[in-house]
């Protein structure tokens, strides 16, 4: 039935309405990505997320949403010539960071390499297990995330649920994540790790502080990896390997600061990136001390 | 209970100290007038440090050494057996380091007196490389807050002065290999299923 003065039918603005609607519903649910709620979303949902975690583990959890400091941009130096393998950082890291015991997730792996091969991965060992450490004619090289410029993890997420922070962190918001595992097939460094099972942390050994984007408690499903201690250092704390390393091999600071000490080592040491060849430009740097 | 331990240090070198200027004896007072005019290094020298890791109950050394001979001949020591010397000992005494005439110091090559507080300048003297990293922060540890105040540890807190190479120490356990990565609570079930 056309109406008499040429306007919208009836049949037209239904239709138009339930496109609106659908679209609405379609956008608006669910959860967001913590770089697009608004401040009072955010704040919902971590008040969500606080609760459901003291039901959880019977105690508080505290989860930051602290946001990227200004003029920062985070960056790691590991001194090869100092590293002794005792894999401190390992486990100081797994306590940190809310990593599952078991099935065992670390975040940190440390090779074991031979003096006169250089660091060739295909030449380094993981599991070595010593009485002592170091071991003779061996120097060792502990991997975590190389927190890439141009990271191809981000790239390939279908979600877009792991993403480059202001700072340098890459980051994953675990209730986007999907478990595809794409971005774990596209690190080059093995860095990324998936929760193949509901992880398990034994009770009482919860690290609380916790932060949305870092070490909160994840469900099985969801890939994690290193966020150079996110809760920590937006706080203005050192990583907890950088703490817990005996001989002091670990240093981290802001790349932006001439003062810091990543600058110094820069602009003073023989500096290198893991697999430099893939143009991946980490923010984590190697140099040789002595 | 470390910070008690770190307290009971602190009080335990300011209280060494006082009675060592009230008893030594007058000979070494203009000495110590000169080392301590002179052992305060510049303002942008100083550099915060916790307390030097004594023994417990050595220092002050005075409290000992005050009345006994100087004797710099090298030998078998009576006390201090617990010291091996490892450290260029070869070419090296506890005198080239530690002060002779008042033994809560050291003393440069110079014959300048440092206190303990400041061991680092003595190490630096043979180590400078080592220093100049060790005061940009990225030669050994330091603590605090990368965007703020940071604390340094002296050079004694990680290397035994007398012995400084690092001893072998036992690794944490290896990761668990991937095809065992079926956590160890199912693991060994009836059906093998992971």
């Amino acid at each position: 039935m056309e109406p008499p003065d040429g306007g919208v039918t009836r049949r037209t603005f239904n239709s138009v309405a339930a496109a609106a609607a659908a679209g609405w519903i379609l956008t608006a649910c669910g959860p967001k990505r913590l770089y697009d709620v608004p401040t009072d979303r955010l704040k919902q949902a971590i008040a969500d997320l606080e609760r459901r975690y003291a039901e959880q583990f019977g105690t508080k959890v505290t989860v930051s949403g602290a946001q990227p400091l200004p003029n920062v941009e985070f960056a790691y130096a590991l001194d090869i010539s100092r590293c002794i393998g005792c894999r401190r950082c390992v486990y100081g890291c797994v306590d940190e960071n809310n990593q599952s015991r078991d099935p065992q997730v670390q975040w940190i792996r440390v090779l074991q390499m031979e003096k006169g091969k250089g660091v060739d991965f295909s030449e380094s060992n993981a599991y070595y297990d010593p009485e002592l450490v170091p071991e003779e004619g061996h120097f060792y090289v502990p991997v975590q995330c190389q927190q890439c410029r141009n990271a191809p993890c981000t790239k390939v997420c279908p979600t877009g649920a792991t993403w480059t922070e202001r700072d340098g962190i890459v980051v994953i918001d675990y209730d986007w994540c999907i478990g595809c595992r794409y971005c774990m097939a596209a690190c080059p460094y093995g860095a990324r790790h998936f929760n193949w099972s509901e992880p398990t942390i034994p009770a009482g050994e919860l690290n609380t502080s916790t932060h949305y984007l870092g070490n909160r408690p994840r469900p099985k499903g969801v890939v994690e990896k290193c966020t150079f201690c996110i809760q920590r250092t937006r706080a203005g704390r050192y990583p907890a390997c950088v703490e817990v390393c005996p001989v002091g091999a670990r240093k981290f600071g802001n790349l932006l600061d001439p003062d810091s000490e990543i600058r110094y080592i820069i602009e003073h040491k023989r500096v290198l990136v893991l697999k430099e060849e893939l143009n991946t430009m980490p923010k984590f740097f190697y140099f040789y001390g002595t | 209970m470390k910070a008690l331990i770190w307290t009971a240090t602190g009080l335990m070198v300011a209280v060494g100290l006082a009675v060592a200027a009230r008893q030594a004896p007058p000979s070494a007072d203009a000495g110590r007038a000169a080392a301590q005019s002179s052992a305060a290094p510049p303002p942008q020298e100083q550099v915060e440090v916790p307390p030097p890791p004594f023994t417990e109950g050595i220092f002050p050394c005075s409290s000992c050494h005050a009345d006994m001979p100087v004797d710099r001949t090298r030998r078998e020591l009576g006390m201090h057996t617990e010291i091996e010397l490892k450290h260029d000992e070869e070419h090296r005494w506890c005198l080239d380091c530690h002060n002779a005439d008042d033994r809560d110091y050291l003393h440069l090559a110079s014959g300048e007196l440092v206190p303990f507080e400041e061991s680092y300048r003595l190490c630096g003297q043979c180590h400078g490389e080592k220093y100049r990293d060790w005061r940009a922060g990225v030669h050994g540890r330091r603590t605090g807050e990368w965007n703020g105040h940071k604390k340094y540890l002296l050079c004694a807190h990680c290397h035994n002065p007398h012995a400084p190479r690092f001893a072998p120490i036992k690794p944490m356990p290896a990761p668990v290999p991937p095809e065992t990565t079926v956590p160890r609570s199912r693991q060994g079930d009836a059906n093998g299923a992971p």
